[in-house]
């Protein structure tokens, strides 16, 4: 199990369209993944799930990754969110 | 004269006839069902329909409505499939005997209240997406007919509220603007109305009662107003200003159709990258003043059998018609075993990408290369044609392309066919090798145009698609910068033209370090056109340079951005 932290540098912070590809991305890999935000925690695959944390701008989430993968799809989301989601 | 208000959400005026739209509303209804796996049969057959629904929807509102509008749709499905909502309604359907179309609706209504409880205004407004979502679920459950409001007319659409799925019937020529009860500046409502330039007004909290018949409707979407049945001198001042915001967006589209001059004096050629006739007409509606790049491809892929020389030849008629005297530059077949084509027996290869495709492909299949090569002549016998090979490596590739090229020329002669005996001949520049030897190239050729998608691609060793590479796939990385430094000056050496047709042209940031660089022409998607000939023209071309020297010295994308954005500010 393998845990990071990131800041979401978006302007709207993690709305649809960076969510949508954040759990694009989980889907890829085999990992369990939970984005844990304030106190509360949200399963990876869920675009649902991962909108109710109410993540905005300038907030720090953490991710955890449990499985053969947790590695690339830690560095995977890593380099999503750092990338801006490519916007 | 009645007034209603609320939040400006779409700039505007518009003025005529209203709608008030009123969705049935169907509420589910919850019954005890004994056959649980039955109940999800249902339950995963509907979610299966619902996505083909909404994947057919979501391909017409690109068209439609454009592809940040068209996005959300994306989200509806994701939010379908989603595996904590699938856990809960099944849990629903198994534990507590739920039918399906209950425990759909409920578990989608538990996270829209979820939603809703944010603080985050665009997380929060995303409970209409949800709620959608469910309504289509619950009409697909009963095998309920998909509701069109085929407008006859155009109206003011006005609403207790507008879901993206309600907004999508309307047929956007007939859609004067929106008014809603509900919603707020980041619902759908707000940002359909943006891509279609139409004026819109939400969260006023209630909306008019009864019909609308014969009833003048005013929307102001400036101040966030909904009028009824207007007083003269009302009606007048905003006639006034509707007229006058009209004749400035004309002026706006009027300029579009002008060339690009640089304060200094040079026409800059922009033109378009097109990939079919419809693209074709809306390039020239956005001001292209000819095709950078005419993609042939199409011809080819999603097709079951190879396209014949006939074929063809219809296919660029009407192409080459559309656009007159106006330059077409046709890139020759660009295809690699990456895409499914069966019929055209592409042999497998390990890396596709980096394999036989582009010219490297035509070379080996003269059945292929040459009859588009004879359809492209013959269509465009009366055109200002100019051809292109793509992926081109190495000098010898080019020889021979020439020399082909000439082949199919004779045999036309030989045949009395019509053709166009001087079209202009180029290459595209996208391949490293290619950039590198420019100055050998040039001496070949009438004309580059460079490719920066792939050439950035290839330069960086980096694959654009991947979203964990985003951060290294950029136009301005000096790596690239410093390639198509070279190019044009090499091009320039040797008397020939440069232009470019990678998405980088249409950059608006970039724009003014490549007119810096001397890039003579600039082809892109038809939309970018208007707003890269405004950026042309506030530039003089010394500046331009300077800027580009500068550029050149960055040592990262993000500097080069902060450059360009520091002297615009200084224009």
């Amino acid at each position: 199990m393998k845990c990071i932290e990131t800041t979401i540098k978006h302007e709207i912070g993690l709305h649809a369209r960076p969510a949508t590809l954040f759990v694009q991305t989980v889907q890829k890999y085999n990992s369990k993944v939970t984005v844990g935000f304030k106190g509360k925690s949200a399963n990876g695959r869920s675009l649902l799930g991962v909108l109710s944390l109410g993540v905005g701008k300038d907030a720090k989430i953490s991710i955890t990754a449990e499985g053969d993968d947790e590695e690339d799809v830690l560095d995977s989301l890593k380099n999503l969110v750092d990338s801006n989601f490519g916007e | 004269m009645q007034i209603f208000t609320g939040i400006p959400a779409g700039k505007g005026i518009a003025i005529g006839a209203g709608l008030i739209h009123r969705p049935t509303v169907m509420v589910p209804v919850e019954r005890r069902i004994e056959n649980i796996e039955q109940e999800l049969t249902i339950l995963h057959e509907g979610i299966e329909k619902a996505d083909q629904e909404l994947s057919g929807i979501y391909q017409a509102a690109i068209k439609s409505a454009g592809k940040e509008s068209a996005e959300i749709f994306q989200a509806h499905r994701m939010m379908l499939q989603d595996p904590d909502l699938q856990v809960q309604i099944e849990q629903k359907i198994t534990t507590e005997h739920m039918n399906a179309e209950a425990a759909f609706y409920q578990a989608a209504e538990s996270y829209a209240v979820m939603l809703e409880t944010l603080e985050d205004e665009y997380l929060s407004a995303r409970s209409a997406d949800v709620r959608d979502v469910a309504a289509r679920m619950l009409r697909i459950l009963r095998n309920d007919v998909t509701p069109t409001t085929k407008l006859t007319k155009p109206v003011i659409i006005i609403a207790e509220d507008l879901t993206p799925s309600d907004t999508i019937q309307f047929n956007r020529d007939h859609t004067l603007g929106f008014f809603t009860a509900g919603g707020s500046t980041t619902s759908h409502t707000a940002i359909l109305s943006r891509s279609l330039g139409v004026p819109a007004v939400v969260g006023a909290g209630k909306i008019p009662e009864g019909e609308l018949q014969d009833v003048v409707v005013i929307l102001d979407g400036d101040a966030g107003k909904l009028i009824l049945s207007p007083d003269e001198l009302t009606l007048q001042e905003y006639t006034i200003r509707r007229d006058t915001l009209h004749k400035e967006a004309r002026k706006e589209r009027t300029a579009a159709l002008k060339p690009a001059i640089t304060l200094d004096g040079k026409r800059i050629e922009v033109a378009a990258n097109i990939g079919n006739l419809a693209d074709a007409q809306n390039a020239i509606q956005n001001g292209a003043e000819g095709v950078g790049l005419f993609r042939t491809e199409f011809s080819y892929i999603e097709k079951d059998k190879i396209p014949t020389e006939e074929d063809l030849l219809q296919v660029y008629q009407g192409i080459f018609q559309t656009f007159g005297e106006f330059p077409v530059l046709v890139r020759t077949l660009d295809i690699g075993g990456d895409k499914e084509m069966p019929h055209l027996n592409l042999p497998q290869e390990g890396n596709p990408f980096l394999g036989c495709r582009g010219i490297r492909l035509c070379l080996n299949r003269p059945d292929l290369f040459k009859p588009q090569l004879r359809a492209i002549l013959r269509a465009g016998f009366h055109a200002n044609l100019r051809i292109m090979f793509p992926m081109v490596a190495t000098i010898g590739e080019v020889r021979q392309a020439k020399q082909i090229l000439k082949d199919c020329m004779a045999e036309l002669d030989f045949e009395n066919t019509p053709y166009n005996r001087s079209p202009q001949v180029g290459i595209m520049i996208e391949v490293p090798a290619a950039a590198l030897c420019a100055d050998q190239l040039a001496r070949e050729v009438d004309f580059f145009s460079i490719g920066t998608n792939d050439l950035t691609q290839y330069t960086l060793a980096a694959d654009r698609t991947s979203p964990n590479l985003l951060y290294l796939v950029s136009a301005l990385q000096p790596s690239v910068l410093r390639l198509i430094q070279r190019v044009i000056e090499c091009g320039h050496k040797a008397g020939i033209w440069v232009g470019m047709c990678g998405e980088m042209a249409g950059d608006l940031n970039a724009i003014p370090i490549l007119l810096g660089m001397g890039l003579d022409e600039f082809s892109m998607n038809a939309p970018v056109i208007p707003q890269a000939k405004i950026i042309i023209r506030q530039w003089n071309r010394e500046k331009a340079k300077l800027l580009s020297e500068k550029a050149l010295l960055c040592e990262t994308p993000e500097q080069v951005e902060e450059l360009v954005k520091n002297w615009k500010i200084n224009l």
